[in-house]
């Protein structure tokens, strides 16, 4: 007979409630049983009604991330057993600082719009013909943004982050990292384009370093290292721009920004 | 794409069947007791008065150094006021505080690079932890010798 664990989830639904309360389910703890696990065993045999996120169970899509006791994890890594001699109780609740659709569902729609104004995407101007072959990178070229490409969206994050909490138009840590992901890699050329969204009071100079966006993250990308990295590009390239021949700081923005 | 705006993220939404009334909790003013991630981050912030604290003392001795023997013997007897003196024990461990944690986030915002590969980050920490200990061996030499 497996060990029994209480699971305490929020429950809202926008119909009925005026704000969420918690429900409590029991649920075995079988010792490959992860909290996404629980949270199927309820929906397929207690309360078929209980509303999240979910799809690839290992880690890559990014959307099964919840509140475990107050903490933003993805629920398809979080093993029961490691809450089990924990006051045998797990909490779980929606990302925080997102606003609720019902029961675990956040609504995604403020971070995909701010995630589309950093551009995420190779912007190349002066587009070689096809025939030239492929861009070519070196290993240290690669290395230099490979540990920002590892984002998966799962915004938790923007849960960690109390300034996306207190001040709703931070553009946010994974946007940030995304951002300079594209800044860093040798092929891109689209740096310019996105310091009018970076290098603003809303983008890297709302971030107050907390840091704990690079302790959440499933995929050790350390958002606050990309936030804190590119404001040093912005001020150096502030600086250079008194120097450089007018019509060169925008040309050569994106080398300063980390690029070769 | 739904547009971002920070009217309908932020506040209540009406209900309609195809715009779900969401509900946004309340950020607490007082977010960051609850947990020691959040104060200590605090912490750290706060830390800066303190070091400012001992910026504005150092000024202050610097003005009775150059007033000469008298102005300097009566900044001393100033600082042994024990409200002062409990001042600056308290500025002396959050200046502590926030000189491990800020050379300990030093790696993060600067990353260095050598022969193309990222250093660990505990090599990039360590040259300022040992310039701080030369430093204050060299002063603690100067002052007690």
């Amino acid at each position: 007979m497996a060990d029994k664990i209480i699971l305490e989830i929020a429950r809202y639904s926008p119909e009925q409630d005026q704000e969420p309360h918690f429900e409590s389910f029991e649920v075995p703890v079988y010792k490959e049983w992860v909290v996404l696990d629980a949270l199927n065993h309820i929906k397929d045999t207690v309360d078929g009604t209980l509303t999240y996120r979910w799809s690839c169970r290992m880690g890559i899509c990014g959307s099964c991330g919840m509140m475990v006791n107050g903490e933003p994890k993805l629920t398809c890594a979080t093993f029961l057993s490691s809450y089990a001699k924990n006051g045998n109780k797990i909490r779980v609740e929606p990302l925080r600082y997102f606003p609720i659709v019902r029961d675990l569902v956040t609504e995604l729609s403020d971070f995909l719009v701010k995630l589309k104004k950093v551009k995420p995407w190779l912007i190349h101007e002066d587009q070689p013909p096809l025939s030239q072959g492929e861009f070519l990178q070196t290993p240290e070229q690669v290395d230099r943004y490979k540990q920002f490409s590892m984002c998966i969206n799962c915004t938790l994050c923007y849960a960690a982050c109390p300034v996306v909490g207190l001040d709703p138009v931070f553009v946010g840590p994974a946007a940030i990292a995304l951002a300079q992901r594209y800044n860093m890699d040798s092929r891109d050329q689209g740096a310019p384009e996105r310091t009018a969204i970076l290098a603003h009071p809303d983008g890297v100079w709302g971030c107050t370093f907390v840091g704990e966006c690079t302790r959440v993250c499933p995929k050790h990308v350390d958002p606050a290292g990309a936030i804190q990295q590119y404001k040093i590009a912005a001020v150096l390239h502030w600086l250079t721009s008194f120097v450089k021949p007018r019509g060169q700081d925008t040309k050569n923005a994106h080398s300063e920004s980390g690029n070769d | 794409m739904p547009t971002a705006n920070p009217e309908t993220t932020r506040g209540e939404a009406s209900y309609t069947p195809f715009h779900p009334r969401w509900y946004r909790p309340h950020v607490s003013v007082y977010w960051w007791l609850g947990e020691w991630h959040y104060l200590k981050f605090i912490l750290r912030e706060l830390s800066s008065v303190f070091v400012a604290v001992f910026v504005i003392e150092t000024l202050f001795m610097l003005n009775a150094l150059r007033d000469g023997p008298e102005a300097y013997a009566h900044f001393q007897q100033c600082m042994r006021n024990p409200l002062l003196i409990v001042l600056n024990v308290v500025s002396f461990f959050f200046v502590v505080f926030h000189t491990i944690t800020w050379f300990n986030l030093a790696p993060s915002a600067m990353p260095v690079r050598v022969g193309g590969k990222r250093l660990p980050d505990v090599l990039v920490a360590a040259p300022s932890y040992v310039a701080w200990v030369v430093v204050s061996g060299f002063v603690c030499w100067v002052v007690l010798r």
